[in-house]
């Protein structure tokens, strides 16, 4: 599985990667990492793009053997993805389980070594950075996880849990008022500040839920990523969650990535939006684009499948059922990946892989289905209005 | 002659006339848990009823003791802790509760099957999917291991899984998630039961893999007729599958209606609070609504209506009185047929 290196627009002239997953010896002077911190810590403009990925991939080797492993295959579970982030807004990320989402998300923490690509944080290629120059990115980006349940310590108190990133990041909060700002965490999630030396048992889903949000709020971040923050959450408590997180965002000038399965949600919340399938973007848009005017054939499957919460609605909808499954990630499909479940495909579909970019029909057109979409045969479809 | 041919349709009756009679009944359904730090009572006088080829959906969040009323109508409640102080379930006019233990095993599978949550925790992963098919049939139908077998392929194909001849012998783990479940749902279909429990049969699948289950669900119950009990928590699943919907809170059923009647005008500020806090793929709205504060405890569920905290509505009666399900009426006073609603302020709601 040989890596074609990607160096278009990287400032740092990367070194040929030839085996992924091996962490390479970054040898980075003081001067640079100086600047590096300093281009991190400074303020980002409102519409300036803050986080910008390219061409991101991560394979998981899948090895046989035990004392002599070898490599037999990858599980390619993100395999060429780029995006924008920008100040201000939140970007919806959708796809099936399996897609390589949360995998993006894990990139983007730093939570995973990159097999290959680049993701710039204000500049800065945070695939290659170490020491201090990571600590400060990692300090502005956090995340929210998806199970309230898990993602908490239970034998921690609250104010210990929210508090613990202080005891990493000290600069932010003094050691003598860090009860006190962790009170104020408190209070800003909705939670009464008196609850601070009780244990996450003592809280509902919802309640636990606003703990994780104050931890990923405690050092001040700029971007949140949010791996399925409502999918365990009741439907009276989730509409509470998502107002919340809309409230901060404008309080707090966050940037949100938020991850997710419930299209209906995504578009809720969600500036734009992204469709992944098995490791690759499908489709990316502002949101009246993906919902209202898809062009890719997943997205009109993926919304024509969504049940609309009104019996008279659904009378006039086209439901596309997709057969079969997702093809393993181990083994994807050549050409386009989503060929075996289409009803378009055509032989182009198995030789050519389709290039995320606005269809050629559509460049010198101002609608709204001029946006990127990676299909052979792009094409307009209303799925989720009534005709 | 024609005296004959009468009869012979109509299927032998057990007590009564068939045509009337639900095939399921629940009438004033309690269950309790007796736990170390109290009574957690579950449900509290549930009362509903399936007909052949009908779909009933029931609705409510968690605790909301939507589940815990489908396990005690398949008899399946861990007792103890779990106690039903009253009520009665019955099937074709014949209380389960007061059956002995064989004859309710006979009604169990054979006549009402379960359709599970969790199809990777509910299949047996020691043992081959085409063992776990077969033995309804050897232990309910007393057919050998070999038919029992060729019946098992039958089944898979009936839900579509494809090339069921060679992965009739493989295990839970080798199928995904959407295949799974058609095995679950094949389980249920064996015995050709008159009714189906389904609870939250695609909570943990994908839309796309959600759509290919629920369509093949609809199918099956429209070809044999059978009648559906869908659990769930979706708003969106209820109204594409439902005749009629019943919504619980707190273990009690708060309104009940048919499922284009409860989208359009409901009838209890429990209801109309879920569809005001979903949002909707083919509209983006502002602020979503979001029903304040958190499910009750219960242990101590509140005095009067269970939902009087979180009520937008409440007033001094609310905490005082339990409110029975009323029938709900048009302003004139023409009655809706199917309509109810466990509220006191159900006129304000509906028509104001």
């Amino acid at each position: 599985m040989a890596e074609p290196s990607k160096t278009e627009g990287n400032p740092a002239g990367p070194a040929e990667v030839v085996t992924p997953n091996v962490t390479e010896v970054a040898e980075i002077d003081v001067a640079t990492e100086s600047a590096a911190v300093a281009a991190i810590e400074a303020p980002a403009e409102r519409g300036e793009p803050i986080l910008q990925v390219r061409n991101l991939v991560k394979h998981f080797p899948l090895t046989q053997g035990i004392l002599f492993k070898r490599q037999v295959g990858a599980v390619k579970a993100v395999d060429g993805v780029s995006f924008d982030l920008y100040q201000g807004e939140t970007l919806g990320i959708v796809g099936e389980s399996g897609c390589g989402k949360s995998t993006v998300a894990r990139l983007l923490m730093t939570l995973e070594k990159a097999t290959a690509g680049e993701v710039f944080y204000k500049g800065q290629d945070i695939t290659r950075l170490s020491g201090r120059a990571l600590k400060a990115v990692r300090r502005n980006i956090q995340m929210v996880f998806q199970d309230p349940y898990t993602s908490l310590n239970p034998r921690m108190t609250v104010g210990d849990i929210i508090g613990e990133p202080f005891d990493i990041h000290p600069e932010v909060a003094p050691k003598g008022d860090r009860r006190g700002k962790v009170q104020d965490l408190l209070d800003v999630v909705g939670l009464n500040p008196e609850y601070i030396n009780r244990y996450p048992h003592q809280f509902s889903g919802g309640q636990r839920q606003r703990i994780g949000i104050a931890r990923g709020l405690a050092l001040n971040p700029e971007v949140i990523i949010c791996d399925e923050p409502v999918s365990a959450l009741d439907v009276s408590v989730q509409a509470q969650v998502i107002n919340l997180m809309e409230k901060l965002q404008d309080e707090f000038n966050l940037s949100y990535i938020f991850i997710a399965h419930d299209l209906s949600i995504v578009r809720h919340i969600s500036d734009r939006v992204g469709v992944m399938y098995l490791g690759k973007m499908a489709e990316i848009g502002t949101d009246t684009q993906i919902y209202d005017h898809p062009t890719h054939p997943y997205t009109q499957a993926l919304l024509s499948a969504v049940p609309v919460p009104d019996p008279e609605a659904r009378t006039g909808r086209e439901r596309i059922i997709l057969s079969g499954d997702v093809p393993s990630p181990a083994n994807p499909p050549s050409g386009c990946r989503f060929r075996t479940r289409c009803w378009k495909a055509e032989d182009k579909c198995a030789k050519e892989v389709p290039l995320l970019a606005i269809p050629e029909r559509f460049v010198s057109s101002t609608t709204p289905a001029a946006h990127e979409s990676a299909c052979h045969f792009a094409e307009e479809k209303n799925v989720v209005h009534a005709v | 002659m024609t005296i004959i041919e009468e009869t012979s349709s109509v299927p032998t009756p057990r007590s009564g006339d068939s045509d009337t009679t639900p095939l399921l009944e629940v009438r004033d359904l309690h269950v309790e848990f007796h736990t170390r730090d109290g009574v957690a009572k579950a449900v509290n006088g549930v009362n509903y009823s399936v007909s052949s080829g009908e779909t009933l959906a029931v609705l409510g969040e968690s605790g909301s003791g939507k589940s815990v009323t489908a396990q005690a109508i398949m008899g399946i409640l861990d007792m103890p802790p779990g106690s039903i102080p009253q009520g009665q379930i019955l099937y074709r006019g014949q209380d389960m509760l007061t059956m002995s233990y064989e004859e309710r095993r006979k009604i169990r599978g054979r006549k009402i099957a379960m359709i599970f949550q969790d199809a990777l925790s509910s299949l047996n992963p020691v043992l081959s999917v085409g063992y776990q098919l077969g033995e309804m049939y050897r232990v309910h139908e007393g057919l050998s291991r070999k038919a029992a077998k060729a019946k098992a392929i039958e089944l898979m194909e009936r839900v579509n899984i494809p090339a069921a001849k060679a992965r009739v012998n493989d295990y839970p783990h080798q199928f995904s998630g959407g295949m799974r479940q058609r095995i679950m749902i094949a389980m249920a279909l064996a015995l050709e039961p008159d009714l189906i429990i389904a609870d939250e049969p695609t909570t943990a699948l994908d839309v796309t893999v959600q759509a290919q289950v629920m369509d093949l669900l609809a199918d099956l119950q429209r070809e044999f007729n059978m009648g559906l009990i869908l659990i769930t928590h979706d708003l969106g699943v209820v109204a594409d599958v439902a005749d009629k919907i019943a919504v619980m809170y707190a273990g009690r059923i708060v309104e009940t209606a048919p499922v284009h009647e409860l989208y359009k005008r409901p009838a209890h500020p429990y209801t109309r609070g879920l569809l005001d806090s979903i949002p909707r793929l083919d509209q983006k709205g502002q602020e979503l609504y979001a029903i304040k504060g958190l499910p009750p405890n219960l242990l101590k569920i509140p005095a009067g209506c269970a939902f009087n905290p979180r009520c937008p509505k409440a007033q001094d009666i609310c905490r005082t009185d339990v409110p029975v399900l009323d029938p709900v009426t048009e302003q004139d006073g023409t009655e809706l047929p199917g309509r109810g609603s466990a509220c006191h302020f159900w006129k304000e709601t509906i028509h104001g």
